[in-house]
């Protein structure tokens, strides 16, 4: 597993991302109250535990430069078309300026970043989904660079890693985001056919469109702990059956035990399982 | 509101449509009985006569039925999501009826379930067979519950997925009809993998080699629509719309307040018009003022035209052309 150091091999921009996760600069705590149990734990530990929580083990979502800086090698990571930025196809209300607030939150220009690097030597090509961007929803950029990021691997013959993290649509982008849909399944599909190895590593949350295209094509699909994935949110599901939902439902074991995942994988096993599984396929 | 003018026209409708009856009774009756007797001709003639007044009746009901209809012509997006989603508006059971011969039905997806929300088949165009497959909806409640209101499960889709790769199989162009209200938001649903359905369709469909060509009828909201939609051409008849979720659930993941659905209409760019605009419908199919109910056979005639010259130019691209167009047209959104 990569560790803080091995992230200073990192662009200085991507760099500000690695190890601040949720936190702002400017006040760096020493203590991070996890979210599930409310209780503190040294924000050392949180790092040395890939931000899953020391206390309770609850998953911490991370940020996308992060993920990819504990499994890329060291000094191989190479951004792919990271200057493309969210647009408005539709001219709507207000979204410009959301969007904008995105960017200086976050420090991201969209919710998807894309790269190569080397995993354990092996060429690979990743596309992470940030949720801290928009929620992770698909926008027409999302799905440009998502795609272009599949063709690329398939132009290349490289094995292909896709990290989701997603609310869904990007509301604002309409009839737009949802065609992304069919462009990314169709693009997969390309690099199916030309014999490529695409894992789906499945986040939270991994929702809507996102899980309806690309997320669910994987020839191996990977989850984190206690995920949640689905198609429909669980509060539109609970308002159609006037039901209460089984505990669990539509997270990582769930979906395992469902027949939809292949094995769940912890976030310090993550870069070991992905390396075993490009040298079964290399 | 669109709701309350449809109301009125229907009704003139009915009151034109019974005096027209009388007329064509009565001149019926008067020419039968002209062979009659002399004094039951009189009679007859006096009904006729007592009709005739009311032709003036007649022409003021039409003029006031004009009226109502101009009303129709410039409609706002939330009035044609009204109109898209009338229970009167021809289903694919309609269409099929309408515009192919020879039907055969295929059902199930032959691995779990039936789903009636999908419905489809083997079918002849102008006598060329084709698979044609589409979401099913109701005219009544009793039918709608049956249908699912036209929200299939992946079963659904799987059984879409089916005959389609049927076709692909044995080169038939695929035609499908789209009018849902997305897909099934349920537990079993979510078990059976909604996502991975709705995913293995859109990778699929991007590949056939034969033409497929999707029409949107009615309503065509999210991935639900999409599923069965990865098209080389896209038809939308004019008062259908087609948007990333349904206005309500727009408003209410925007907003957090469903009630505010005609105010999204407004800025999802949901009809026909904006659609074409989009690069993702091709060609708009004509309805009759006021709405696809009002006349089936228009719509068909209209969409017969339309979709005949579609299918003749599609025809004319090689397999790998073909499969080539369609995911260009996709490569090129957003």
């Amino acid at each position: 597993m990569g560790t803080f150091l091995d992230s200073l091999s990192f662009p200085a921009r991507v760099r500000k991302d690695i190890g601040e996760v949720f936190l702002k600069k400017d006040k760096e705590p020493v203590f991070i109250t996890c979210k599930s149990c409310n209780r503190r734990a040294l924000k050392r530990d949180w790092q040395e535990n890939f931000y899953v929580c020391p206390v309770c083990g609850n998953y911490r979502p991370i940020g996308a430069y992060y993920r990819l800086s504990l499994i890329l090698d060291k000094g191989t990571f190479r951004e792919l078309n990271e200057d493309m930025t969210a647009k408005d196809p539709m001219g709507f209300p207000e979204y410009k300026d959301k969007l904008k607030g995105q960017m200086q939150k976050t420090g991201l220009p969209e919710a998807a970043v894309t790269a190569t690097g080397k995993i354990g030597g092996h060429k690979v090509v990743c596309a992470v989904l940030d949720s801290r961007f928009f929620m992770g929803s698909m926008s027409s950029t999302v799905g440009e660079k998502v795609t272009r990021a599949i063709e690329y691997a398939t132009e290349k013959k490289l094995p292909l890693i896709i990290f989701s993290a997603s609310g869904g649509a990007r509301m604002q982008e309409g009839i737009y985001s949802l065609m992304q849909m069919a462009k990314t399944a169709a693009a997969i599909e390309e690099f199916n056919a030309a014999g490529g190895l695409y894992i789906s590593f499945l986040t939270h949350p991994t929702t809507g469109g996102v899980t309806a295209s690309f997320a669910s094509l994987g020839d191996i699909t990977l989850a984190e702990p206690g995920a949640l994935i689905g198609f429909a949110g669980p509060r539109v599901i609970e308002q159609t059956i006037h039901k209460k939902l089984p505990k669990g439902f539509q997270r990582s074991e769930y979906l395992e035990a469902h027949g939809f995942v292949d094995r769940i994988v912890p976030r310090s096993e993550m870069r070991d399982t992905l390396l075993q599984l490009i040298e079964l396929h290399a | 509101m669109i709701q309350k003018v449809l109301t009125k026209i229907d009704k003139l409708d009915a009151k034109i449509s019974s005096l027209e009856q009388r007329a064509i009774g009565a001149t019926k009756a008067l020419v039968k009985e002209s062979l009659k007797a002399p004094d039951v001709l009189r009679d007859t003639r006096e009904d006729y006569e007592a009709w005739s007044e009311s032709e003036d009746e007649l022409d003021k009901l039409k003029d006031m039925r004009d009226h109502f209809l101009s009303e129709c012509e410039n409609l706002t997006p939330d009035e044609k999501v009204f109109l898209a989603r009338h229970p009167k508006r021809p289903h694919i059971d309609d269409f099929i009826g309408g515009l192919f011969t020879d039907f055969f039905e295929q059902k199930g997806d032959h691995l779990f379930d039936e789903d009636k929300s999908i419905y489809g088949g083997i079918a002849r165009f102008h006598g060329i067979p084709v698979t044609v497959v589409g979401h099913m909806k109701g005219h009544t409640m009793e039918e709608n519950m049956e249908y699912n209101f036209g929200m299939p499960c992946p079963e659904g889709y799987r059984k879409a997925l089916r005959i389609m790769n049927q076709a692909e199989k044995f080169g038939r162009p695929i035609i499908t009809f789209i009018d849902t209200p997305g897909a099934y938001p349920g537990l079993e649903a979510e078990e059976h993998g909604q996502g991975e359905a709705i995913a293995m369709n859109l990778a699929k469909m991007s590949q056939y080699h034969v033409p497929v060509i999707s029409v949107v009828t009615g309503e065509g909201n999210s991935g639900g629509a999409l599923a069965i939609g990865v098209a080389n051409k896209v038809l939308m008849l004019e008062n259908a719309v087609y948007s990333i979720l349904s206005p309500e659930g727009f408003a209410s993941i925007l907003w957090k307040d469903a009630e505010r659905h005609k105010e999204a209409c407004k800025l999802m760019k949901l009809t026909a018009d904006d659609l074409y605009e989009a690069g993702v419908a091709d060609e708009i199919v004509k309805e009759p003022v006021g709405g696809a109910q009002r006349n089936y056979g228009e719509v068909f005639k209209n969409l017969d035209r339309v979709l005949y010259s579609t299918l003749k130019e599609l025809m004319t691209l090689s397999p790998s052309g073909c499969k080539r167009q369609r995911l260009e047209k996709y490569r090129k959104i957003g």
